[in-house]
């Protein structure tokens, strides 16, 4: 009778998550899945803690509360810190995951052989290697994003990095077997342990040599190991609930690797194995090459006798809170019947679809910001493009310089506008360290400066200049 | 209960889950790629219900501390991740919810 209602309960509940997404569809029904999501999620908890084999109830209720306590903080980040509570998130679903399954396998253990079937071992060895190494690479990326001072920012690469990994991943994977072949041998319970041991290191081994420019793929990736484990922890306890919603949040995690990755011209592996951000500054010619600075009121005016202007903000945007003030800058061009449009490349931000909450937060409406697919072949009509703490998205390299690293990778066509105006804080390079040709272009000017003073500056002038007549 | 039916029906599951998935999740909107992966990540939290098995069973002491950190672990994702998800939702507007709609042939003032 009980198992009826409950597995009722996770049908209902497997319809509502599958409903959930449906509707992330447009944002016109975006929040209705996240009700959706909810409620399957309170159905879910409600028929598993009536469940007869329940029958502590302290601990739970601590454990839940203690989940509010820091889940309810947690939802209050700033946007810009969203990617490590993303981070940070998968790391908390992995040791979930993780710990469940060593739970499961000294309690059956104990029980006797009949309860660890070759298939269900198979299930926990999966569970607990995706798991803890979802743990510790999340925490590590986490760190990354954080910029933590004990994680490094830079790709920490050594000698034979690639076949120590794989090595260690080799032995993970033959001790799993003779685990599965003789799961309850005396030894058993040490080689499960080892193998705790093996994934969590796994998982920090497998971050480290992963440059900042990676992270929106890495987050993705663990997004799909993290949906995976809790697919194995179903495959453990027989239930199709975590097994659904288990594939959803891994197909989720998987197609938003692979739009970061055409987003960057790059493939998995090439993103997994290949050090990125390490070599980077060797294509330096010594040809000379200078800039053309204008003022804030020479901007101001090219921008008010333009009838299309395109801002491509990119992280460094985020980085120098200057949101607020693009949107008064939209405003401001807006009330001159200017058409304003916001070019947004796949990968600027830290996480997928980043920037676009990041503006969204700013008042500016979603209807105005466009995919660089959508925007692209408009760029030619395009009166003033400005380039607010963007740089690699907008690399005209990326098309035209085959020693470029960045070589093949999309871009935002800024080069292509009638005029350019590019607000950058220094000289350097970007977060990618590669030296962009559109600054030297003849129609690019730069603004030098901090992106919100800079910005500020032109809502002035525009302010000012309207107040005039 | 492990008979190779069960084995059998829960491959199913994941495989006919993983089709659905992929099929709604390229239709979510680009513009909403961050809520998507923090609502995601809630639902996927669902592990929650073998946390909760673990914690509640009658099983040894520290099996059920395992399952209690699992537990706290879950609940804070489900809880922040539904939170912040719908916190990012309310922020898309169209040109005509804004707060301030800027005036169309703007002519004289700005608006300080």
């Amino acid at each position: 009778m009980m198992y009826g209602v409950s597995q009722f309960g996770y049908l209902v509940a497997s319809a509502l998550f599958i409903l959930a997404l449906h509707w992330m569809n447009a944002p016109a029904t975006a929040r209705k899945g996240v009700y959706a999501g909810g409620a399957g999620t309170a159905i879910a908890i409600l028929v598993t803690w009536a469940d007869p084999s329940v029958i502590h109830h302290l601990w739970i209720v601590l454990a839940i509360v203690a989940g509010f306590v820091v889940g309810i903080p947690l939802s209050k980040v700033p946007l810009t810190a969203v990617p490590q509570r993303t981070a940070l998130s998968h790391a908390f679903g992995g040791a979930a995951a993780g710990l469940v399954g060593t739970a499961e396998y000294y309690m059956r253990f104990a029980e006797g052989p009949e309860h660890l079937t070759p298939f269900r071992m198979i299930a926990l060895v999966a569970e607990i290697i995706l798991g803890y190494l979802t743990l510790t690479g999340s925490l590590m990326a986490a760190g990354k994003l954080q910029e933590v001072k004990w994680v490094p920012q830079r790709p920490v690469t050594y000698p034979f990095q690639n076949a120590i990994n794989l090595t260690l991943f080799a032995t993970a994977i033959a001790l799993a077997a003779a685990l599965t072949l003789h799961p309850t041998a005396p030894w058993a319970p040490l080689v499960f342990a080892a193998i705790i041991v093996l994934a969590l290191s796994f998982g920090v081994l497998l971050i480290i040599p992963i440059g900042g420019a990676d992270m929106p793929t890495v987050i993705a990736i663990l997004n799909s190991y993290a949906g995976l484990s809790a697919v194995a922890m179903g495959f453990v306890l027989d239930n199709k609930l975590l097994i659904t919603a288990g594939a959803l949040d891994g197909s989720s995690g998987l197609i938003l690797a692979i739009i970061m990755c055409k987003a960057m011209n790059r493939s998995f592996t090439n993103v997994l194995f290949g050090a990125f951000g390490q070599v980077k500054q060797a294509a330096g010619d010594t040809e000379e090459r200078v800039y053309k600075s204008e003022t804030p009121e020479g901007a101001a005016q090219a921008l008010e006798q333009a009838n299309l202007v395109v801002i491509i903000p990119g992280y460094g945007m985020a980085v120098a809170q200057a949101q607020h003030k693009v949107r008064e800058l939209y405003d401001q061009l807006k009330k001159r019947g200017i058409t304003v449009k916001f070019a947004i490349h796949p990968v600027a931000g830290r996480m997928p679809g980043h920037m676009n909450v990041l503006l969204a937060e700013a008042d500016i409406p979603y209807t105005d910001l466009v995919e660089m697919d959508e925007i692209n072949p408009d760029m030619p009509q395009v009166d003033v493009a400005l380039v607010v703490g963007a740089n690699d998205v907008v690399n005209p390299a990326a098309r035209t310089d085959k020693t470029s690293p960045i070589y093949g990778m999309p871009i935002i066509d800024a080069d292509k506008a009638r005029s350019v105006f590019a607000i950058k804080r220094s000289k350097n390079p970007g977060f990618a360290g590669i030296d962009n040709a559109l600054y030297f272009s003849d129609r690019t000017w730069m603004l030098f400066g901090d992106a919100k003073n800079v910005i500020g500056e032109l809502v002035k002038q525009l302010a000012g200049g309207s107040g005039m007549h | 209960m492990d008979t190779a039916v069960d084995f059998w029906s829960t491959l199913y599951v994941f495989v006919l889950a993983t089709f659905i998935g992929l099929g709604v999740i390229r239709r979510v909107s680009r513009l909403l790629h961050t809520p998507l992966m923090s609502l995601t990540n809630a639902i996927s939290a669902i592990a929650v219900v073998g946390a909760i098995l673990v914690t509640g069973g009658d099983y040894p002491q520290h099996i059920r501390i395992l399952g209690a950190i699992a537990l706290f672990a879950s609940t804070t994702n489900i809880v922040s991740g539904f939170l912040i998800t719908d916190r990012m939702l309310k922020m898309f507007k169209t040109d005509d919810k804004r707060s301030g709609p800027p005036a169309k042939l703007g002519a004289g003032e700005g608006r300080h």
